[in-house]
């Protein structure tokens, strides 16, 4: 392993790859990754990625601004939205040159289809704005950067794990890494270090996420010091497969799909009259769970139907080949013939590590930017989510904030950053971290302080929130804290040790989840994901503003910065 | 109308999730080795309380974190799409994610790593050689003529003809399972010549004869016997052999000038 490069970018998902083929044979570049790169989350991204293309009907980047602005619930900055759905038609014509294999309609262009929360004319009805790969999206965009990037000979690090960033007066200047392969701790010196790792979805017992979404950059930048923003902002997938998190893409809806209560009714009418089963996430999640409260429920248990009956065989085989997969191998049901049990799963962050349109880390409430140091992607915060993101928006988000941040090393690098050197920053904590938990003999044990973990973040921090359940959440995420000082490691091999792998991971959760949980008591309103019980209304005059979480010895502060409202003023919320 | 796919004929995909919260002990025979530290590698029994709608996956981390934290292998997604998870469950090449208990019965299960690779640790295996493969067959659009100010024109029936191959999630498992590949590995293999299928009907694709006389060698599409265990192992449903097949069409076609045709499938076992 080399130990000195020009730029190093942690995580090889959508938002790392286009990061590196914006920058493959200019730089010197290394890709880090804690798996496989194609085996990425990004990858299981089915749906969609949004543009105002205009291939199947009128559409503008205006309505998309105005969706995604009133998707969030007005917590987005709207110079970043205009940014990235300006970009957008671009950035997909660009990947299609690339070569990704969208599915195309009868003219030969990028197909497109309707989506929750994409609407034409400000919201009048639902527009089809999703370019699709049927329903394998992700996976296709993922597979044609890596392989661009294997064509420009990106080198890649695969199955290393960030333990820390190096800093020197300030400036980022390099990494340190796990292998896993060997347990050998690596310093590599950068003049800029890209954050791509994705969220952190494993803080709940139910997810869409990986197992590798442990959110370990956002915990690693907290530790040194970076504050996090509105990570208080969770989004909860309306349709996940029933106990098992797997998600049933919106694009079963997109296509005619609709969720059902034990009557059979369509419930979403009630709720959305508008747009019905195609309103924003949040939305139709804390919907499904109003039926299940009331007791409409299937057969009065926790649980919807998503009927996915009306679309036709065919066309399922076509468009949503893997979810009709799916829900085949986990649910035992043909959804072409029944249909499929649902309940929302945790899926995705809004909230991240602060950055301004070109990626550059903010590292503090005056908007001072962190020399060398970039993030990009569901780790960072650019923010264009705001409150609650829209379906599809998250790939966009990876390929144009992916593609800047690139744009923006380089110039970095070439305005004369300084040089890269292995002999720069502070390795001691870091290495003292891994031999401290290789030899950690304590009593308790990661899985079940994570289950515990898990557990609490779904029971007190998830769709419905209240103060005293968040403060039961708190009390239980410092007792979890308490206990994992006194953890124990029983492999002392250092070579392939996926339980001290999985003990720094929850070290990252047990971290993050106090940041959460502490956001989620400080936003006494509901907007967005963001749903209090004892505040039930969205509170403009007290409220319109990111929640910034800082390090403060042991404890999390919580303090606000301003909101960039350029074109659409608040409004209320309906659809 | 359609039978059923080769994934539901391996498995009882029907009545799952129904009536299934029964737990039962089944044994787990798994395949340890780690070649720094032991002379050769053997097999360590598990019994683990499971239900029969367990993925096979589940049951492994089970392990792990209840009865034995030494044991590696891979995982990411946990629901098929990533193909990290890739070993061979009794005989048979699948992934461990998208297998359940209940499609083996009783048990015993046994748990091996690929075959066809080496060994880095118990089910973890060195997949080098396999992207190696992968990357000599150039997996990326050849086209260069300089592309229009919009995207390039594609028809939904040009689309399709590699519509199937683009599910393919680079698991591994078709490479393992093939007979060719364990007797030469200079093979390029199923997954390697499915990306060159993918590339080669692309309509954009502009390198059809580099691409050809690259597919045009023992090593590369002729290396292919037709024997079909790639696709009878795919967890993507992908008919591999065919596609192989359409290659080897193309190749002679181009060959002979288009005079001769061989049959579709297989080719020239």
């Amino acid at each position: 392993m080399k130990l000195a490069h020009d730029v190093i970018i942690v995580g090889a998902g959508m938002a790392g790859l286009r990061a590196a083929v914006e920058l493959a044979g200019a730089v010197d570049l290394a890709v880090v990754s804690k798996v496989f790169p194609t085996r990425c989350h990004s990858g299981a991204a089915q749906g969609g990625i949004t543009a105002a293309l205009g291939n199947e009907e009128e559409d503008r980047w205006e309505w998309h601004m105005f969706d995604t602005v009133k998707g969030g619930d007005f917590l987005g900055d709207q110079d970043a939205i205009e940014t990235m759905v300006r970009d957008a038609p671009r950035a997909i014509v660009e990947l299609e040159h690339m070569g990704v294999p969208f599915s195309r309609n009868a003219r030969g262009k990028i197909a497109q289809r309707a989506f929750g929360g994409h609407t034409r004319d400000f919201g009048k009805a639902p527009v089809k704005r999703a370019c699709y790969a049927s329903d394998r999206t992700g996976r296709v965009i993922v597979d044609t950067l890596f392989e661009q990037c294997m064509r420009a000979g990106v080198r890649f690090y695969s199955e290393c794990h960030l333990v820390d960033l190096l800093f020197q007066e300030g400036r980022c200047v390099g990494v340190v890494l796990l292998e896993f392969s060997t347990g050998e701790i690596h310093t590599i010196g950068s003049r800029a270090v890209l954050l791509a790792t994705g969220g952190c979805g494993r803080l709940f017992k139910t997810t869409s996420n990986c197992f590798g979404n442990t959110g370990d950059a956002l915990s690693i930048a907290f530790r040194r010091g970076i504050p996090l923003e509105d990570m208080e902002f969770i989004q909860f997938h309306p349709t996940g497969i029933r106990g098992l998190g797997i998600l049933i893409s919106e694009a079963a809806r997109g296509e005619g799909g609709v969720l059902r209560n034990r009557s059979g009714e369509r419930f979403m009418e009630r709720y959305a009259p508008a747009i019905k089963d195609l309103a924003p996430r949040d939305i139709v999640s804390r919907a499904i769970l109003r039926e299940v409260q009331e007791g409409r429920g299937i057969e009065g248990e926790d649980y919807v139907h998503l009927d996915l009956t009306g679309i036709g065989p065919d066309r399922i085989r076509e468009r949503l080949w893997e979810i009709a997969s799916l829900a085949r191998i986990y649910a035992g049901v043909d959804p072409a013939h029944e249909p499929i049990p649902v309940q929302p799963t945790c899926h995705y962050m809004m909230g991240g590590i602060p950055t301004d349109m070109d990626g550059r880390v903010v590292g503090d409430p005056s908007g001072r930017v962190v020399p060398g140091l970039f993030a990009a992607g569901e780790c960072a915060c650019v923010s264009v989510h705001g409150a609650n993101r829209l379906g599809c928006n998250s790939l966009l988000d990876l390929v144009v904030f992916g593609r800047r941040a690139g744009k923006a090393m380089m110039a970095w690098i070439r305005d004369g950053a300084p040089p890269s050197s292995e002999e720069m920053g502070d390795r001691a904590w870091a290495e003292s971290r891994v031999e401290a938990l290789l030899r950690a003999r304590g009593r308790e044990k990661v899985p079940l302080i994570r289950e515990e973990l898990q557990q609490a973040m779904m029971d007190h921090c998830s769709v419905f929130r209240h103060q005293a359940g968040l403060a039961k959440a708190r009390d239980k995420v410092l007792e979890l804290k308490a206990r994992f000082r006194d953890i124990g490691i029983s492999v002392r091999e250092r070579r392939f040790n996926m339980e001290l792998v999985e003990a720094m991971e929850l070290g990252h959760l047990l971290d993050l989840a106090e940041v959460v949980v502490e956001s989620a008591l400080s936003r006494k309103e509901s907007r967005g994901a963001h749903y209090r019980e004892d505040y039930p209304t969205r509170n403009d005059p007290d409220c319109l503003a990111h929640t910034l979480a800082l390090r403060e010895g042991e404890r999390v502060r919580i303090t606000a910065k301003p909101v960039a409202i350029t074109r659409f003023q608040p409004v209320e919320r309906t659809y | 109308m359609h039978g059923p796919t080769p994934l539901e004929r391996r498995s009882s995909i029907r009545g799952r999730a129904r009536g299934e919260g029964r737990e039962m002990l089944v044994t787990f025979k798994v395949f340890r080795f780690d070649p720094q530290r032991d002379g050769a590698p053997r097999f360590q029994e598990y019994s683990v309380e499971v239900k029969p709608s367990d993925k096979i996956l589940d049951c492994l981390n089970r392990i792990r974190w209840e009865q034995d934290p030494s044991l590696s292998f891979r995982m990411s997604c946990a629901h098929g799409i990533c193909g990290s998870d890739a070993m061979r469950i009794n005989g048979v090449c699948a992934i461990a994610c998208q297998r359940l208990v209940r499609d083996y019965g009783e048990g015993p299960i046994t748990i091996e790593p690929l075959p066809n690779f080496r060994v880095l640790k118990d089910l973890m295996v060195d997949l080098e050689s396999f992207f190696e493969r992968y990357r000599k067959i150039r997996p990326f659009l050849l086209a260069p003529d300089p592309p229009p100010e919009t995207e390039r024109l594609q028809l939904p029936e040009e689309r399709a003809l590699f519509d199937e191959a683009v599910r393919c999630i680079l698991c591994a498992c078709c490479t393992a399972a093939c007979p060719v590949t364990e007797e030469n590995g200079a093979f390029l293999g199923p997954a390697a010549l499915l990306r060159g299928y993918r590339y080669l009907f692309d309509s954009r694709d502009q390198a059809s004869a580099e691409r050809i006389s690259l597919l045009d060698h023992p090593d590369a599409v002729w290396g292919c016997k037709g024997h079909g265990k790639c696709t009878e192992v795919c967890p993507k449903e992908i008919d591999v052999r065919k596609w192989l097949g359409r290659i080897k069409k193309r190749v002679h076609d181009a060959k002979k000038g288009g005079q001769r045709v061989l049959p579709e499938e297989g080719g020239s076992k």
